[in-house]
């Protein structure tokens, strides 16, 4: 039977550890707060430029050709993978991996490689993968930016135009609600131009196949640059949470430890108080 | 009370500016566009320049813009650029400084230069030099 000294020692490592945790929680929830706002103050220039994508596509027309628009048959792909560079939040870079990986055993087809994002996943992947083609890790330590998306858009983007891929897939926990994630694998290459454009009669300074050209890198990168943001806060939702659920866990284990030191001391107190009465009584 | 149009501004980061403005002078590619209200739907590739435009109550307004695109439709204007800042919040003398150092990597280019690069270090500086000044006339 543990001590009653024993019994106190394990509390105050266990409320040591629920300090920790409620602080992490707090930290996770401000930091969520600021990556909602990004993602929010990233949104109207991704959809104006989409607007404007497709009014340009719409003009350019049919013919219209570019290395990021062709389709070939898909036998080499590359998988990029945006995971979080630190644990701590529940399943969030599990969950992601899994289905990453059985995306993978799903397309038996199809030659991946990999470009990964995020410290959790390029541990898992390069101890397990040989084909990785480019890392990324350390930026969601602090907030993402665009120049990330802009270097990460670059490799993904050189390696469809040369041909070396058929195909670029996008595996990333998109930010749905605070309590769970969205995990989406999503084909980023080659691009679908969306189609819902207006028929609006432009003047054009230039060309719009030229202009088409321009615009076609950035749309890959502001979707890019929006996926990570989306990460980034999924991460620190995912964060909250389960730094609510260790919070509160470490809260019955004190009220459960604090039952049972009890009892142990009442029963040491009983033990005593039989030991003077029968001692007591054996005088008398 | 004059005739207005709505000018917005946004850089991939954040949304800069959402304004009723009475003109506003805008660095294409090719030049300077003037766009005032009701002008024809127009797009343009923009490049790093000085954007300037009048609001409602008379007062004009500077931006550096380092290039990105421009629609006009609707007597709605958008500028999608890559980076912008106020004239308010440009530091002169910083600005003077990337100015210099990108013009003497342009002068004496040593192999590793790039020189895309140099140059639009060069125009952006000019950019956010040219805004500065307006801003403080």
């Amino acid at each position: 039977m543990p001590s009653l000294i024993d019994f106190r020692r394990r509390i105050r490592s266990v409320k040591n550890t629920q300090q920790i945790t409620k602080a992490m929680k707090m930290v996770s929830a401000a930091k969520l707060r600021r990556a909602q706002d990004r993602v929010i103050a990233a949104r109207p220039y991704s959809k104006m430029l989409r607007d404007m994508l497709a009014n340009v596509a719409a003009a350019a027309g049919e013919g219209a050709t570019h290395p990021l628009l062709e389709v070939r048959e898909e036998k080499k792909a590359l998988l990029v993978l945006v995971t979080a560079d630190r644990g701590l939040c529940g399943g969030f870079n599990g969950n992601l991996i899994k289905r990453a990986v059985a995306f993978i055993r799903e397309n038996p087809g199809i030659e991946f490689a990999y470009e990964l994002v995020g410290r959790k996943g390029r541990d898992f992947f390069r101890k397990r993968y040989s084909n990785v083609v480019g890392e990324n890790v350390g930026l969601f330590l602090k907030a993402p930016t665009y120049s990330d998306a802009i270097e990460i858009s670059k490799l993904v983007m050189d390696k469809y135009a040369s041909g070396e891929v058929d195909a670029v897939y996008l595996a990333v926990n998109e930010f749905k609600s605070v309590m769970a994630p969205n995990i989406s694998v999503t084909k980023i290459l080659p691009l679908e131009v969306p189609a819902d454009a207006s028929t609006t009669d432009y003047i054009y300074e230039e060309k719009p196949e030229v202009l088409l050209g321009t615009l076609l890198p950035r749309y890959v990168e502001v979707q890019m640059y929006k996926a990570l943001l989306e990460s980034a806060a999924a991460e620190h939702a995912a964060r909250m949470t389960a730094m609510d659920s260790a919070s509160s866990n470490a809260g019955d284990v004190i009220e459960k430890l604090t039952l049972y030191m009890n009892r142990v001391r009442q029963a040491a107190i009983t033990k005593e108080i039989i030991e003077i009465v029968s001692g007591a009584q054996a005088l008398g | 009370m004059a005739e207005t149009f709505l000018l917005e501004i946004a850089t991939p980061e954040k949304s800069l500016l959402k304004e009723q403005v009475t003109e506003a002078q805008i660095p294409g590619a090719d030049g300077y566009l003037g766009i005032l209200p009701q002008h024809a739907a127009l797009l343009s590739r923009l490049k790093p320049g000085v954007l300037t435009f009048v609001t409602t109550d008379g007062k004009e307004h500077a931006i550096a813009v380092h290039g990105g695109f421009l629609e006009v439709k609707d007597n709605h204007a958008r500028c999608l650029v890559d980076q912008a800042e106020r004239a308010q919040e440009i530091d002169l003398t910083r600005a003077e400084q990337a100015q210099k150092k990108a013009l003497e990597q342009l002068n004496n280019q040593g192999i590793d230069l790039d020189i895309g690069d140099a140059l639009a270090a060069a125009m952006r500086a000019e950019a956010r030099i040219e805004a500065a000044r307006k801003a403080s006339k």
